[in-house]
């Protein structure tokens, strides 16, 4: 018994050991940033390396914020999030529904679009979908930035399984009492995959912020980037000036960051939710 | 029988109703476009936006070219130096993280933490961490090693990032696959005294191994594009741009730098031959591991 409990113990410092080492080699590059963020450059560049800047100045912040349109990039980066999530979750929400509970002929061979689009990678509808924007005359827009997640494909999947989970008899209990097809919808079963459509709604933010490669191509206006595809030119503008490229990046992350601090649980749930995209 | 046709009618259209706009938007955003795509790679761009068909030309172009050769072997190479290391690293953050243990769901949250901040940013901190010359890894290490230039590091150093970047998020989808495994299972195994590592290759591993199947699935594939990440590392004046460019750097550079939309088509089309060839083939192991059995 005594040597159980002394092989637990063991195991536990074992599992808390590697958990921390872990941990600090996921945090270590984060606080990196922080720290050489505040130091001039010579001091960044001082070998051997110093690790606390020598004071806290917000010199390197002002420098990126002159450096780049911060305001255009943080409301681009806002607007394209919004708009994509509302999209992604209200036209998600009526096809998944559509898709789950009522019956209607060819049914299966468009839910079969929805797969396809799924099962392919999104480089391959690129150039086309440049194209279109370039012919519209939309490049350079908030629009733009939308358009590709304009519909979900994704999302109407997993919505369609929300929906799927709903037993019937509340949707029929909901006919009885007059409501018609749409009204049962928006009613009684639209609010009751709340947990569902907050998943989609951090997945879709979550990737969009991340996309590069579209924002990079639709809009080449600096003032209507988004903030991934800004840092991406201060790369070229300072590449050896590492203390105001840690004070750029570091002002493109925050944002996302307070909300991910605030709303962890939520997050991660969410995205455990919707994984295996 | 009159009333249920109504019915029945009702739901058409209210059906059609509701998937118009995510069918519509699929078709002139996805599926026009995606033919599109074939039939461009199968043509040559003109003047004025025109295309003209030129048959196999690309694809002849593409076959002999070394640099396209190079990068799909890169593609590949990201692959092997990423997925198995990644998975099992993953795999092993949650089964730590499921141990019953103090802080559980801060460890969670540090380990997710680079899912939230866009790749663009992650890049820019490992850069100057990987810098030759003043980079701290190279302070620490004492050596003088070419993180970025050196052809044969280079793309070793974007998989470490990359790693790093996707831990977090496999963990928490394997960890909720462990969670789902049944308590009784372990004390059965406790009672039978099974040690913890008997007890993983013989109840978790087996249990989970659905979950794994498709975090690796969706990593290999996630990885056979990879393409923010290395064009963040990897700027288009780094020397050693060639050993690490990815398929979709290239098609990237092909089709929006130098304007050879043809070309970059049928890159893209030879992707997505690459990834479904490596799915099916998966799908073909998977029977020969994956335990669907509860």
């Amino acid at each position: 018994m005594k040597s159980m409990k002394a092989s637990k113990n063991v195991s536990t410092i074992v599992t808390y050991t590697a958990l921390v080492l872990g941990s600090v080699t996921m945090i270590f590059p984060f606080l990196w940033m922080l720290l050489t963020s505040f130091k001039t450059q010579s001091e960044a560049m001082a070998i051997p390396p110093k690790i606390l800047p020598s004071g806290w100045e917000l010199t390197n912040f002002f420098t990126a914020l002159q450096s780049l349109p911060f305001t255009n990039l943080y409301l681009n980066t806002g607007l394209m999030i919004l708009f994509r999530v509302i999209c992604a979750v209200v036209f998600s929400s009526m096809a998944g529904y559509a898709f789950a509970k009522l019956n209607f002929p060819g049914k299966n061979l468009l839910f079969g679009l929805v797969l396809m689009q799924m099962m392919l990678p999104s480089q391959i509808f690129i150039i086309p979908q440049y194209q279109m924007l370039a012919k519209m005359g939309a490049t350079n827009s908030i629009f733009a930035l939308v358009f590709p997640g304009l519909v979900s494909a994704f999302g109407t999947f997993f919505l369609r399984q929300a929906y799927m989970g709903i037993p019937n008899e509340i949707a029929e209990a909901a006919y009885l009492d007059g409501c018609n097809k749409w009204q049962t919808f928006v009613k009684v079963m639209f609010p009751l995959t709340g947990s569902s459509m907050a998943a989609l709604a951090i997945f879709t933010a979550v990737f969009a912020y991340a996309d590069l490669m579209w924002p990079l191509i639709c809009n080449t206006d600096l003032n209507m980037m988004t903030l991934s595809a800004g840092l991406s030119t201060l790369n070229g503008q300072y590449t050896t000036n590492f203390p105001v490229l840690m004070a750029g990046s570091l002002l493109a992350m925050i944002p996302m960051l307070i909300l991910y601090l605030l709303f962890q649980k939520q997050f991660i749930e969410g995205i455990a939710m919707t994984g295996g995209k | 029988m009159k009333k249920t046709s109504k019915l029945a009618l009702d739901g058409y259209v209210w059906g059609y109703l509701m998937v118009a706009p995510t069918i519509i938007g699929l078709i002139v955003l996805n599926i026009v476009p995606f033919f599109q795509t074939i039939y461009m790679s199968f043509s040559k761009s003109k003047a004025f936006g025109a295309y003209q068909f030129c048959g196999l030309e690309n694809y002849i172009e593409m076959f002999k070219s070394p640099e396209f050769w190079k990068a799909t072997w890169n593609s590949i190479y990201f692959c092997i130096l990423t997925v198995p290391i990644g998975v099992f690293l993953a795999l092993l953050v949650a089964v730590l993280l499921n141990a019953k243990i103090k802080g559980k769901t801060a460890f969670r949250a540090i380990y997710f933490l680079p899912m939230v901040v866009a790749p663009a940013a992650v890049a820019m901190v490992w850069k100057w961490i990987f810098n030759t010359e003043y980079g701290i890894l190279n302070s620490l290490l004492g050596k003088n090693i070419r993180w970025l230039t050196d052809p044969k590091i280079v793309l070793i150093t974007c998989a470490i990032v990359a790693i790093w970047s996707a831990i977090g998020y496999d963990a928490v989808l394997l960890l909720s696959g462990i969670q789902n495994i049944s308590r009784t299972l372990y004390e059965a195994a406790d009672l039978d005294g099974a040690s913890k590592v008997q007890q993983f290759f013989h109840i978790t591993l087996p249990m989970v191994s659905p979950t794994l199947f498709v975090v690796l699935i969706m990593r290999l594939m996630s990885s056979l594009k990879v393409y923010d990440l290395i064009y963040m590392m990897v700027e288009q004046s780094n020397p050693a741009l060639t050993s690490a460019q990815s398929l979709m750097y290239l098609f990237y550079r092909e089709s929006f730098v130098a304007g050879n939309k043809g070309y970059a088509s049928a890159i893209v089309i030879w992707t997505v031959l690459l990834i479904g060839i490596v799915t099916v083939f998966q799908f073909i192991g998977q029977k020969k591991w994956v335990n669907y059995e509860v």
